[in-house]
Formats: structure tokens, C-alpha cells, sequence
């Protein structure tokens, strides 16, 4: 999960210092799918194989051989193009026609002017939504490896290819140029990602390159209408160098509009390790693929029946999840408890909890603060439920719920239970301000530099000896106070004069 | 002997497997240095495979309906271990780890290979002059070109090196052969016969299809070799019709049209009258015969040489110096793709390749390749027309008797004109084939073609049997 | 339809499909494939304004397989069919320029 570990949390909009600028991205999200078996043959659709292990006349090109459809390929294509509120089409084959070695018919197996999924969208979780364009079948390339140049293209000696990848199914999503920051491309990226996963259409992996991304980036001043030239990261191998990439090519395009010159658009590679973006083109030739329609495949219609199928066996999304998870907490879908409750596959225990009397607020401060992380295995939403009202009662701190919960975690024991076995009782008011009282005549200097400051407006220093004496407070009973409380109590006591 | 006798007769076990292909792989060693019929003779396949066949027979076992029937094979059918070369400098070598369906299905039958036959390089071209290991001549009269693509196939059937030979057919590459070998050749229903195996030429056209000194072994071939293949996605699903049963069921009451458009200019005086000869014997036993009309026909030619260029451009470019075939070194990957393709292809075929390329190409695909699918749009259409009003039509296979060698090499239109005839049924997706009827002013073969309707085979063979009985000696 | 095919086209489409071609054979290719197109002008007295394409005679469509994996071929059997090979992959002179 480290892909998506972070974007929601720092989602922002915009670069800094280029307030005067509106960034444009379009994201072309390569996926394989999680078939069995490649795209048009029966061999085995396996990453990390020998190489040159899973081939056979089809998926080397060899003279004579043929292609044929695999049918689950097709099947999660369709899911993807639901996933993605598409309308999935009858839809063709076509042959995208160049030269690579990697390419063993010399022409890849696409879509090209039918393409069984477009015009649908996504929900991201910060609220916006990105239009998808298209999300179309193809196939893979094989993989080559470069010898000498440190295993880059450039300057090599010569390469090396294994075709275990080339046939594997693709589905390619295109999305409209909506998204405006590094932070949006992000979020969308783990969006799709979640989705890919809750369909098991793809295992979605950027590091092992089951899941590809290319950025379509370009810049215009704020208020223009026109698009401004556009150019194509390519080579991004995290959710984290997507968005360093843009912002990169970002400042490399406004710098070059700015000091008067002009965009070439172009396919351009980001560079991890020296973090910016280079010129990928060194190819005299123009780009011409001469597209035509596959005439060794027939065309692909599935028809509502297979589409309804499809929908009805269709999980709920994370857009829908977030919308569930925040009308039962009575939140916005935005919230960040919310988006990470989905994010983390809490959301159902989260709404349970509150099914079951637990209080909203503090079943997602559990779910983002305290369960994010580790997970909440088999935890009860039950006991989540008695856990919170325990808090409402007064009965736990949120510090002791905290070390409560941990306990359920492992041991599944109700936190009634554990609450008393570690001693957790309830500390009435009396109690608690007998304790302030007594630490105050405890310190008395430290009291009257106190009263004395706060009388005086430096907060810096108030702030500081607040925490001397909560500190003190909660070390004398033993981390039973509210912390909440004892403030509630030190602020009366300096109002009082002291 | 026919096809059909031999493997009665072996099945019965009253010759030898292995005495019969002896006996071919003799004549073969007796006339093949004249005619170059094969790119490779696989004299001791055959032996052992016959072997097999004869001690089945021992065994009690049925070897099936070729049982020990010796068969040659266009030289762009897969057979594993076997060199496939496409009569390509570019393949030369090359052996395929796999055997094309049609080649599984012939064992299965019984049937003997006895090796593979030349053919226009990549099967482009109707001499055999474009293959890269020289032409195959006509045994009819070694002067003259055999005709092609599938020219070594029609050659080692007249030749009597073997009793059957498969080719395949794109735009007549069955049909002109045999017509000019004076044997019958079948191109049928596109989707029929598994194309698994065939090494591309056209995609949309290409369909394998047998050769055979008569119409009742061409019948029992096919039945052979066709059927679905579920590794080829354009094969078509259900059972195969017995064609040799219909043999004998005569013309009466069929209705047999003439295409008027291919039987006016660019068609030999002589050619046309066999046309003719060919309709009144059909209507003597019993045929409706009249004038049919397939006006787009005229336009084939224009829409084929688009197209099937168009389709092998992209299909031919697999044959890159990468993972099979011919390698020419370069300092960069590009380099040696550009030297391998440079030096592996054939004047033709490079011809065909810039032509493809060029109707696909930016600016162009909808003035060329677009047009030309329209045009074939109008070709499926007027067919359909005229197959309301008939069963079958009828029109001459080839404008011309074999021609010499060189006549057309220079002047790749005219050669294309070769193909006039046949073009539009393979641009229809539709069956037709070649029987000989008679010889032209020159004492050389003339074949009529019959045309049938998607799998119209049956009224197809029915009308080649009775033009066969008929056909003057 | 378009005017006639030009030297530069041909070295164009010559360039796309990986073909060298000498200036000797570049003015017999443009004059051979210019007659062949001359003759393909035929089809502008047709009215196709209305006429669909047909890409391919068959009317089949959703040919599947199902995700059933079966065996290959050998991995030696292809590779000793290859120009060159290193390490079980096929090698291949140096690759300029990126991936596309």
C-alpha cells in the first residue's frame, strides 16, 4: 500500500510560485489485467518468470500464427469501462503499425477509432472529478534489458529481449485534460488504483509495471481558454514521481513560454534520479501508424445482457463508499477520516460501529488516527460502538481509549473488560480538582510566573507552563485525567486570579 | 490413378503406403530438376510417414480417407522442423516449431507430405517468376510460366509428382495456376479452412485451398481440410457438408449465369470461347444458363491491389532480423531491420510493401485504402444481385493461356491483370474454382471458373463435375 | 483522389517500412507505383458517398478462447531459430533513441 500511502493527507492545489498559471494534465494509465492468460494466446500471463518462458507462436509473431480474444480479458475491460461510468461500445480491433524490437509482430493489436469503453468519469476523493475520455484493449510489449550505459537505452551496446510480457492484456484509460495539480494526478492515480483492486481487474503494480503511467502536461495563463502545446512524460514508476514529474515539466514549460520560446510537443522521460524531465525523441521520422482494422480479429460487441452482468456483480466503488461512510457519520465525503476509512478498507466497520450506537466523531478519530495504519483485523464494530460511549460517558480519556483499543486489537476482549483490568476508572470532577489544586500548591513560583503571564498576553510562555502543569496533573493521576477537563479546570483557576 | 483410388486401395491393402510415394518421389527425381516444382523434397518424411500409414493398415487400423495419398505443400504452410521459406530469402532457414492446422489435419487423414512447393515470394504474384529461389516451369511446355502465386503446387499436381497439392488463394493464386496447369484448383469460403499456419499474405483474402487432377479429389481434399479452428478467430463455427456426395447429381434445373464483365476485352478470343463451350454444356444437361452482371467486378482490380498490399505491409513486417529468419547486421537495431528487410525481400514484394504502406499512410487512407473498402462494399453487393437470379456463375479463370517467361515481369500492371477474374470473389469472401476445359489456339490448358455464393460449395462442385465430364479432350 | 504519387512520397513509405532504397530504384518504384495507382483512379467514377466499408467478408463477431493457460513452445526450439540470443533472450544491436 505505499503507493497511496500519503496523497489525500497533503492534497493541495497548485505550485508554489507559479500563482499566475493554470497546469493542464491528461493521464494515460496503462493496466494488466489479471487474466490467467495473455491477450490473444493461452500462454501464461505471469510477471517475474524465466525468460522467454511463456511464449509461443502467437505472441512471438511467428509466421502463420494467429491471434485469438481472451474472453475474461474482454470481461474485465467491460468491468473497467463500468468502474468508470463508460459506455462500453462495440468495439474492433485495429493494428497501431512501428517498428520496435520489443514488438514481435512489428505492429501492436489495439483500439484505435472503436474502443469498447469511453465517455465516462471518476470521483476523486477530494471532490473533483476527472472525465475519462476512453479506456480501450491492447497488448503488451515484450521487455528489453540494455547492456553497457548502466542498463539505460542510450549509449548501450546492444539489448536483450524476453517476450514473456509481449501479448499480456492491457487496458488503457485515457482521461480528459481535467486534472490541475501534481496532487489531483495523484489522488486519481490511487483512485483508479483502489478500483482496479475492489474489481480485481489488475494487481495495479507501478514498481513491477502492472500498472503504467504517462502524463499529457501543458501550461496556460490563468484566465486563457486555449490549451497551451503539450508534452508526454513517460517513464513514471511511482504515484510519487507522477507528481514530481508534472510539477517539473511544469516549471520547465513556464520557463521556457516565459523567456519567449516555444513548446515542441513531444514525448519527454522523467528521470528519477536526477529528477527532471528529458527529451525522449531521436527519431527524424514523424509518427505515422497507419491504423486498420485487425482482419484477423472479428469485432467485439457484448451486448446489455453481458454488460448488465457485469453491473450487477459490480462492488461498490470507493466514491460510493466514501458517500456511505460520510452520510452515516454525518460528514462531508471529503473529510479526511472518511477518504482514508475507504482508503484503508475501514469504512465498513466504521459504519457498523455507528450502527451500533457508537459516536460518529470518535469512530472516525479511531479509524484515522489510531487503526490507519496497522489495520483493525477482526476488530468488533460492537466493542468500537461500547468503546466510544464509554469516551462520551466520561468513563475512558481519549489516551486511555487509545491503549484500550490497542488491547482489543489483540486480545478481541470488550473494552469494559480491559478498561478495568488496567485500572481505568472514572475520575469525577471533585476528584480531578482536588489534584490541580494540590499540584498548584505544589509549585507555588511556578504559579504566580503563571497568572502573572497570562495576565500579561505572552502566550508563548503560557502555552509552555499550561503544559508544565497538565503535565504534572496527569503524571499525578497516573494518565486518568481528561486532558480536556484539566485544562477546562487550570483556565478557571487563572481566571480566578489564582 | 486418382487420389481417391490410391487410398481405397491402400486402405484395402492391396498396395502399399510406401510403394506409392516410391513411385512419386521417382517421377519426382525423374522430372523435378526440369520443372523446380518444390523448394524441398522430404523424401524420407514421406518414406517413414508411409510406413506408419501401411503399418496401421497391418494393424488393422484405418489411417482415414487419404490413407498413403502422397500431398505437396505450397511452401507457406507451417510444418514443424521442415523450412518454411515463402520462397523468401528472408525465412530461408527457418523452421517452424509448429505445423499449421491444415498440415495436422492431412496427417490425420492418412495423407503423405512429399515436401514443399514453390510459390511467388510471400505468395505475391501469378507466374512464380518472384520467387527467390527461381521459377517453376510448366510442365506442359517449360517455356511458360506456371502461373501463381501457388505455381509450384498446380505444377507438382500436372506434373504427377503428387496426386494433390494444397496452395493458398488471395486473389486467384489457386485458381490462375491451375488454370494455366490445366488441374483443378479450389479457393473456398473464406473462413472454411483454418488460415492457422498459412503464413500471411492478406489477411482478409487468404485461403488455403486444394489442388487435384480432378474435380471428386478436390472434393474429398477439402472435406479434409476444412472445418472450425478455434485458433483462428475468422474460421467459421459448424459442420462441413459432404462435397463428393454431390458429385454425381448433375446440373438439372441448377441456374448457371455468365458474368458478362469478365468475358469482354482483355480476355483471350480463344479463352472466352471455352467460356461459352462451357455454359452450352452445362445447359445440355439441363442448366438454366443466362447473363449475369457484377458491375463493381470491373473495379476489383483497383480495390485488390489497395487492400492486399494495404494488409501485407502491416503483415510483413514481423520480418525484422529479431527473433527468426534473416539477419543482415547494423550498428543500431534500426540498421539491421532496414539491411535485413533491404536485402531478405524481393523487388515485389518491396513493391507491394511501399504500395501498402503508402494506402495506409496519413493523408492518403481514405483516397486509397478507405475507397477501396467501399468498392469492396459494391462487389459483395452486385454478387449478392446476381446470386439471386443464379446458383453459380461462370467466367474464365485467367484472361490468357500460361504466358512466357518474362512476358509481364517488367510491367507489374499487367501482370495484376492476371487476376482480373478471380479477384472479386476472394475481395466477396466467396468460393470458386478452376476446371480445366480444353486448350486454347496454342495447344495450352484453359480453365473455367466456377463461382459460388459464401459456402456454396455444393451447387459449385456439382456444376465443376458436370463440366469436367464434358470437357473436350 | 489525390494527385500522383512523388519521389518523396516513395522514400517516405520506403523510410515507414524499413526498405533502403537506391535513387535508381527510387524513380522505377515511383513510376511502377504511380501506374498502379493511376489505374486504381477507376474507382472515382463510383458514387461511394454512401457506401460503408467492408473491411473483412465474414459477419462473425465475439470469437473468444477461454483464460486457460496451455503449454508453449521450447524456449531452445525458438531461440536456435534466432540471428543471435544471449542469456535465454534474443539480443539485438543497440536500441537508439526511446522506447515509444
Amino acid at each position: 500500500m505505499t503507493d497511496t500511502a500519503v496523497p489525500y493527507l497533503t492534497a493541495k492545489h497548485g505550485i508554489v510560485g507559479l500563482d499566475e498559471w493554470e497546469l493542464v494534465v491528461g493521464l494515460e494509465v496503462h493496466c494488466e489485467l489479471a487474466t490467467n492468460t495473455k491477450m490473444f494466446c493461452s500462454c501464461a500471463n505471469h510477471f517475474g518468470d524465466e525468460p522467454n518462458t511463456n511464449i509461443c507462436p502467437v505472441c512471438l509473431g511467428l509466421p502463420g500464427s494467429l491471434p485469438v480474444v481472451n474472453a475474461e480479458a474482454v470481461e474485465f475491460a467491460i468491468r473497467i469501462g463500468r468502474a468508470l461510468n463508460c459506455d462500453v461500445h462495440s468495439s474492433v480491433f485495429a493494428r497501431k503499425n512501428y517498428f520496435y524490437p520489443d514488438m514481435p509482430k512489428d505492429y501492436q493489436v489495439s483500439q484505435y477509432d472503436q474502443p469498447i469503453s469511453a465517455d465516462g468519469w471518476l470521483d476523486l476523493a477530494d471532490g473533483s472529478r476527472v472525465g475519462i475520455t476512453r479506456a480501450h484493449m491492447e497488448e503488451d510489449t515484450g521487455k528489453n534489458t540494455h547492456a553497457g550505459a548502466g542498463g539505460r537505452i542510450h549509449g548501450a551496446d546492444y539489448s536483450l529481449i524476453d517476450y514473456n510480457r509481449a501479448g499480456v492484456p492491457l487496458v488503457e484509460i485515457v482521461s480528459e485534460p481535467d486534472i490541475r495539480s501534481p496532487e489531483q494526478a495523484r489522488i486519481y492515480v490511487a483512485e483508479l488504483r483502489t478500483i482496479l483492486l475492489a474489481i480485481e481487474a489488475s494487481d495495479a503494480k507501478m514498481e513491477e509495471g502492472s500498472m503504467r503511467v504517462d502524463a499529457n502536461v501543458s501550461m496556460r495563463r490563468l484566465g486563457e481558454d486555449v490549451f497551451g502545446t503539450r508534452c508526454e512524460v513517460k517513464n513514471l514508476n511511482s504515484i510519487r514521481s507522477l507528481g514530481r514529474a508534472i510539477e517539473y515539466e511544469a516549471r520547465r514549460q513556464v520557463d521556457l513560454i516565459t523567456s519567449g520560446e516555444r513548446i515542441v510537443q513531444q514525448t519527454r522521460h522523467w528521470d528519477e534520479e536526477a529528477g527532471r524531465t528529458r527529451d525522449g525523441r531521436s527519431k527524424e521520422e514523424a509518427e505515422d501508424y497507419r491504423y486498420f482494422q485487425e482482419p484477423d480479429l472479428m469485432p467485439i460487441e457484448p451486448g446489455q445482457a453481458w454488460i448488465d452482468r457485469v453491473d450487477a456483480a459490480m462492488p461498490k466503488l470507493p466514491a460510493a463508499r466514501r458517500q456511505a461512510m460520510a452520510a452515516v457519520a454525518g460528514v462531508e465525503p471529503t473529510r479526511t477520516a472518511v477518504v482514508v476509512a475507504v482508503d484503508r478498507q475501514l469504512d465498513e466497520l466504521g459504519i457498523a460501529a455507528i450502527a451500533a450506537g457508537g459516536d460518529p466523531s470518535r469512530v472516525l478519530t479511531h479509524i484515522e488516527h489510531n487503526l490507519a495504519v496497522e489495520g483493525a483485523g477482526a476488530l468488533s464494530p460492537i466493542h468500537v460502538a461500547e468503546l466510544t460511549q464509554m469516551e462520551v460517558k466520561g468513563e475512558l480519556t481519549a489516551t486511555q481509549a487509545k491503549t484500550v483499543l490497542a488491547e482489543m486489537l489483540t486480545t478481541g476482549i470488550a473494552p469494559a473488560a480491559i478498561a478495568a483490568a488496567k485500572g481505568f476508572e472514572t475520575m469525577d470532577t471533585g476528584a480531578l480538582e482536588a489534584m490541580v489544586d494540590e499540584v498548584i500548591a505544589g509549585h507555588p513560583a511556578e504559579w504566580a510566573d503563571f497568572v502573572a503571564i497570562v495576565a500579561a498576553g505572552d502566550d508563548k510562555k503560557a502555552k509552555k507552563l499550561t503544559g508544565f502543569f497538565t503535565g504534572k496533573i496527569m503524571q499525578t493521576s497516573k494518565g486518568q485525567a481528561d486532558g480536556k477537563a484539566v485544562n477546562a479546570l487550570l483556565a478557571a483557576k487563572l481566571n480566578a486570579g489564582g | 490413378m486418382s487420389a481417391i483410388e490410391l487410398a481405397r486401395s491402400i486402405r484395402a491393402g492391396e498396395r502399399s503406403a510406401r510403394e506409392v510415394v516410391d513411385g512419386y518421389l521417382a517421377t519426382i527425381a525423374e522430372r523435378e530438376p526440369s520443372i523446380h516444382a518444390f523448394n524441398v523434397v522430404t523424401a524420407e518424411q514421406a518414406r517413414v510417414a508411409a510406413d506408419a500409414v501401411d503399418a496401421r493398415v497391418a494393424a488393422g487400423d484405418d489411417p482415414g480417407p487419404l490413407a498413403g495419398v502422397p500431398i505437396a505443400l505450397k511452401d507457406n504452410l507451417c510444418t514443424q522442423g521442415i523450412p518454411t521459406t515463402c520462397s523468401s530469402k528472408i525465412l530461408e532457414g527457418w523452421r517452424p516449431p509448429y505445423d499449421a492446422t491444415v498440415v495436422t489435419k492431412l496427417a490425420a487423414a492418412g495423407a503423405v507430405s512429399v515436401g514443399k512447393t514453390n510459390l511467388d515470394e510471400f505468395a505475391m504474384g501469378s507466374s512464380t517468376e518472384n520467387s527467390a529461389f527461381g521459377p517453376t516451369r510448366n510442365p506442359h511446355d517449360l517455356e511458360r510460366v506456371p502461373g501463381g502465386s501457388s505455381g509450384g503446387s498446380a505444377a507438382a499436381v500436372a506434373a504427377g509428382f503428387a496426386p494433390l497439392s494444397l496452395g493458398s488463394d488471395t486473389g486467384g493464386s489457386i485458381r490462375q495456376p491451375a488454370s494455366l496447369c490445366g488441374v483443378v484448383g479450389v479457393k473456398p469460403t473464406y473462413g472454411l479452412v483454418s488460415r492457422y499456419g498459412l503464413v500471411a499474405f492478406a489477411s482478409s483474402l487468404d485461403q488455403i485451398g486444394p489442388f487435384a487432377t480432378n474435380v471428386a479429389d478436390a472434393a474429398l481434399l477439402l472435406e479434409v481440410i476444412a472445418g472450425h479452428d478455434p485458433l483462428d478467430s475468422t474460421s467459421i463455427p459448424g459442420p462441413v457438408p459432404s462435397y463428393s456426395q454431390v458429385l454425381s447429381d448433375g446440373v438439372d434445373g441448377l441456374r448457371v449465369g455468365i458474368i458478362t464483365e469478365l468475358m469482354g476485352e482483355g480476355i483471350a478470343p480463344d479463352v472466352r470461347r471455352r467460356v461459352e463451350e462451357a455454359a452450352e454444356h452445362l445447359a445440355q444437361n439441363g442448366a438454366t444458363v443466362g447473363e449475369a452482371s457484377v458491375p463493381a467486378a470491373m473495379f476489383g482490380l483497383s480495390a485488390y491491389y489497395l487492400i492486399a498490399p494495404a494488409e501485407a505491409s502491416s503483415n510483413l513486417a514481423r520480418y525484422d532480423g529479431v527473433r527468426y529468419g534473416l539477419r543482415v547486421d547494423g550498428a543500431t537495431t534500426a540498421e539491421m531491420m532496414e539491411n535485413t528487410r533491404t536485402e531478405g525481400f524481393g523487388i515485389e514484394v518491396k513493391r507491394r510493401i511501399m504500395l501498402g504502406t503508402y494506402a495506409l499512410s496519413a493523408g492518403y487512407y481514405e483516397a486509397f485504402y478507405g475507397k477501396a473498402q467501399k468498392v469492396r462494399t459494391l462487389i459483395v453487393r452486385d454478387f449478392a444481385a446476381a446470386y439471386e437470379k443464379f446458383d453459380v456463375l461462370l467466367s474464365p479463370t485467367a484472361p490468357t493461356t500460361a504466358f512466357r517467361f518474362g512476358e509481364k515481369a517488367e510491367d507489374p500492371l499487367s501482370m495484376y491483370l492476371s487476376d482480373v477474374c478471380t479477384i472479386p470473389t476472394n475481395l466477396a469472401g466467396q468460393p470458386a474454382m478452376s476446371v480445366p476445359f480444353g486448350v486454347g489456339d496454342d495447344g495450352m490448358p484453359v480453365g473455367v471458373q466456377v463461382l459460388a455464393p459464401a459456402l456454396g460449395e455444393v451447387p459449385m462442385f456439382r456444376a465443376a463435375a458436370v463440366l469436367e465430364a464434358g470437357a473436350p479432350s | 483522389m489525390s494527385d500522383a504519387i512523388t519521389r518523396d512520397d516513395v522514400a517516405h513509405v520506403a523510410m515507414l517500412a524499413k526498405l533502403r532504397v537506391s535513387p535508381d530504384e527510387l524513380d522505377r518504384y515511383t513510376s511502377q507505383l504511380g501506374a498502379i495507382l493511376d489505374h486504381a483512379r477507376d474507382m472515382e467514377a463510383l458514387d461511394l458517398d454512401d457506401v460503408p466499408p467492408t473491411a473483412h467478408p465474414l459477419p462473425l463477431v465475439n470469437v473468444f478462447r477461454p483464460d486457460v493457460v496451455r503449454p508453449g513452445v521450447d524456449r531452445a526450439e525458438v531461440l536456435a531459430n534466432a540471428p543471435a540470443t544471449q542469456d535465454d533472450r534474443f539480443r539485438v544491436p543497440a536500441i537508439l533513441g526511446e522506447e515509444p
